[in-house]
């Protein structure tokens, strides 16, 4: 543990991520003011002792619609690396175990396939045609997760299979599924961390992108990316509106690389000698 | 060399065919009934049969995928419904914009990154590195719409050194239609440039650390002669790959930055036709961008083989 604070990308990367998921789960039971209130008359008001990060263009308190924000963003990103982790691990697992063969090859090419879409446009076109929903951004941001997951585990599990205590395991007579869960899976975790934390931060920016072109979660639901959008023609009246729900976006990615970046030195001994 | 190129040109026919149909299946099957969708709910009886006859939907589904890929082959990518024109002749427009913003935003991203990457992993550890590396991290943290918004304030609204959106149009002269083209093409490659730099910096660092560079300074060249003479070449190769992924990506991430700066690319053709239901032009972008995508791909891959000699002699 004390290692972890030696690292002070962690530390500060742990930090935002922190105060970001805080901000999001303190929203669940607590926000300044209401989000559906609409004050017109305290329209795009600044910063001030009432509205420390001032009011939009309908009135409403920044820094609650930033915190419930939180929320959707965090929601739809973590949501999608459930996702990408339940279907891709079991993927790369199944891969790795049965290497070289049919199951390998198909599993591996569908990876190629999808890697090969570009993500954005199968998520447009998935909203085209579902319709705009935070439900639909996370399908289309998670189907993305598959195949970074699946390929980061066989990857790591193929390595694994060469053990002695993988040999041990068959010797004395389990089969691949079950050495796959027992000795394999445990020790591809921490690298599991490592990517699912990045993926985290990409689903954030992806949720971001969507929601700016209106196809994440839709009114009144409050997103970080619409609120970007919905304030971009206000950009001369209350340059506020825009700086605000950006830095938060910004922040949070930042603050989960940072984070991700720390772990991995943190998780992997032998990266940690190569550096020091 | 051949039975490689063979292989690949395979997956790469195989991946275009099974991309369309998932295309296909995503905008003419998944809806029920496309003709309904694009009418909404106070269709007429008879319009919905006109729509349907005009789109051939009375078609099996099979012969509409035919017809529909066929066409595509032959340059016919049916008519758009709300505009009533060719969407060839629109997309062609279109493209007109599109593929100098992501070439304009490859060629910036890769002008601040090579030498950026460079310079970090020539000084390791020092002032410069540490600098490149952080503005680095925040480049890839920034949301590059956010960033193209932020350079709308300062650059369009403050300084007015640009207009704050649209395009001048390449008849109105190269230079006003580029400078047109200058801030969404920074915005896109602010984040490439960012996880570029990075891919440079850590390639040529292992690239250090071989023994041919070990015998190179042992013959007398400094840090630097051994960093020009032999690493670099050498350290190019996986930097080759990331930025073909690039192309590809800036060319599917334009739409974002389009649609800040209401450049009239594909980008804005795609949301326009979304939000006019009109199916056919989004059917047809969407495979034409991803045809760009893995087609770039490809290309990427042979010149991978192309330049690495170690690779080549293992194919």
């Amino acid at each position: 543990m004390t290692g972890m604070f030696k690292s002070r990308s962690l530390l500060l990367g742990l930090v935002l991520t922190l105060v970001f998921a805080g901000g999001a789960l303190v929203s669940l039971v607590w926000v300044p003011y209401d989000i559906l209130g609409v004050d017109i008359a305290n329209k795009m008001k600044g910063p001030s002792g009432a509205h420390p990060l001032g009011t939009d263009n309908l009135g409403r308190d920044m820094l609650s619609m930033l915190m419930v924000g939180a929320r959707t963003s965090i929601a739809v990103a973590i949501v999608a690396v459930v996702i990408g982790m339940g279907l891709g691990v079991p993927l790369g697992l199944a891969a790795a175990a049965k290497r070289g063969s049919w199951v390998d090859e198909v599993i591996m090419r569908g990876n190629d396939l999808i890697f090969a879409f570009p993500s954005l446009l199968i998520a447009i076109l998935i909203t085209a045609v579902f319709g705009a929903s935070a439900l639909n951004a996370i399908i289309a941001i998670g189907i993305f997760n598959i195949p970074v997951f699946a390929r980061v585990t066989r990857g790591a599990a193929l390595t694994l299979w060469e053990r002695e205590y993988v040999l041990a395991a068959r010797v004395a007579g389990k089969g691949a599924a079950r050495i796959s869960v027992e000795h394999i899976l445990p020790n591809v975790t921490n690298l599991l961390i490592v990517q699912g934390t990045i993926q985290f931060s990409l689903g954030i920016l992806a949720e971001a992108g969507l929601s700016y072109v209106g196809l994440g979660a839709q009114p009144p639901v409050p997103s970080w990316g619409r609120m970007l959008a919905d304030s971009q023609t206000f950009i001369t009246l209350a340059p506020h509106l825009v700086l605000f729900p950006g830095m938060a976006i910004l922040l949070t990615v930042l603050g989960l690389n940072l984070m991700g970046d720390g772990l991995r030195d943190l998780l992997d001994p032998r990266l940690r000698r190569a550096r020091g | 060399m051949l039975r490689y190129l063979l292989r690949r040109l395979l997956s790469l026919v195989v991946s275009l065919v099974v991309a369309s149909m998932v295309i296909f299946a995503m905008v003419e099957v998944v809806p029920g009934d496309p003709a309904a969708y694009m009418l909404g709910l106070n269709a007429q009886a008879d319009t919905l049969a006109a729509l349907r006859e005009e789109l051939g939907l009375n078609g099996s589904l099979v012969a509409r995928y035919f017809d529909w890929v066929g066409g595509m082959v032959q340059g016919d990518f049916g008519t758009s419904y709300t505009y009533r024109t060719p969407v060839a002749g629109m997309v062609a427009d279109r493209v007109a914009i599109s593929l100098p913003l992501a070439l304009y935003a490859l060629a910036l991203s890769t002008a601040i990154a090579f030498p950026a990457g460079i310079w970090a992993a020539a000084r390791r550890g020092r002032a410069a590195d540490v600098t490149v590396m952080g503005v680095t991290q925040l480049g890839v943290a920034i949301p590059n719409f956010w960033f193209a918004m932020l350079m709308v304030l300062v650059f369009a609204i403050n300084l007015r050194w640009f207009n704050a959106g649209g395009f001048a149009g390449w008849d109105e002269g190269f230079f006003a239609a580029m400078k047109s083209l200058t801030l969404p093409a920074i915005a896109l490659a602010l984040p490439q440039a960012s996880i570029l730099a990075r891919v440079m910096r850590s390639s040529l660092l292992d690239t250090l650390n071989e023994d041919f560079i070990r015998t190179a300074r042992a013959k007398g060249l400094t840090r630097g002669q051994a960093l020009r003479r032999h690493a670099l070449g050498n350290a190019l190769i996986p930097v080759l790959t990331i930025l073909g992924m690039q192309f590809a990506f800036l060319l599917a991430g334009g739409i974002i930055i389009e649609n800040v700066f209401y450049l009239p690319g594909l980008g804005r053709l795609v949301f326009q036709a979304i939000s006019a239901r009109d199916l056919i032009v989004v059917e047809s972008v969407v495979m034409l961008l991803v045809f760009a995508v893995i087609v770039v791909n490809f290309v990427v891959d042979l010149a991978y083989a192309a330049v690495d000699p170690r690779l080549r002699a293992r194919l």
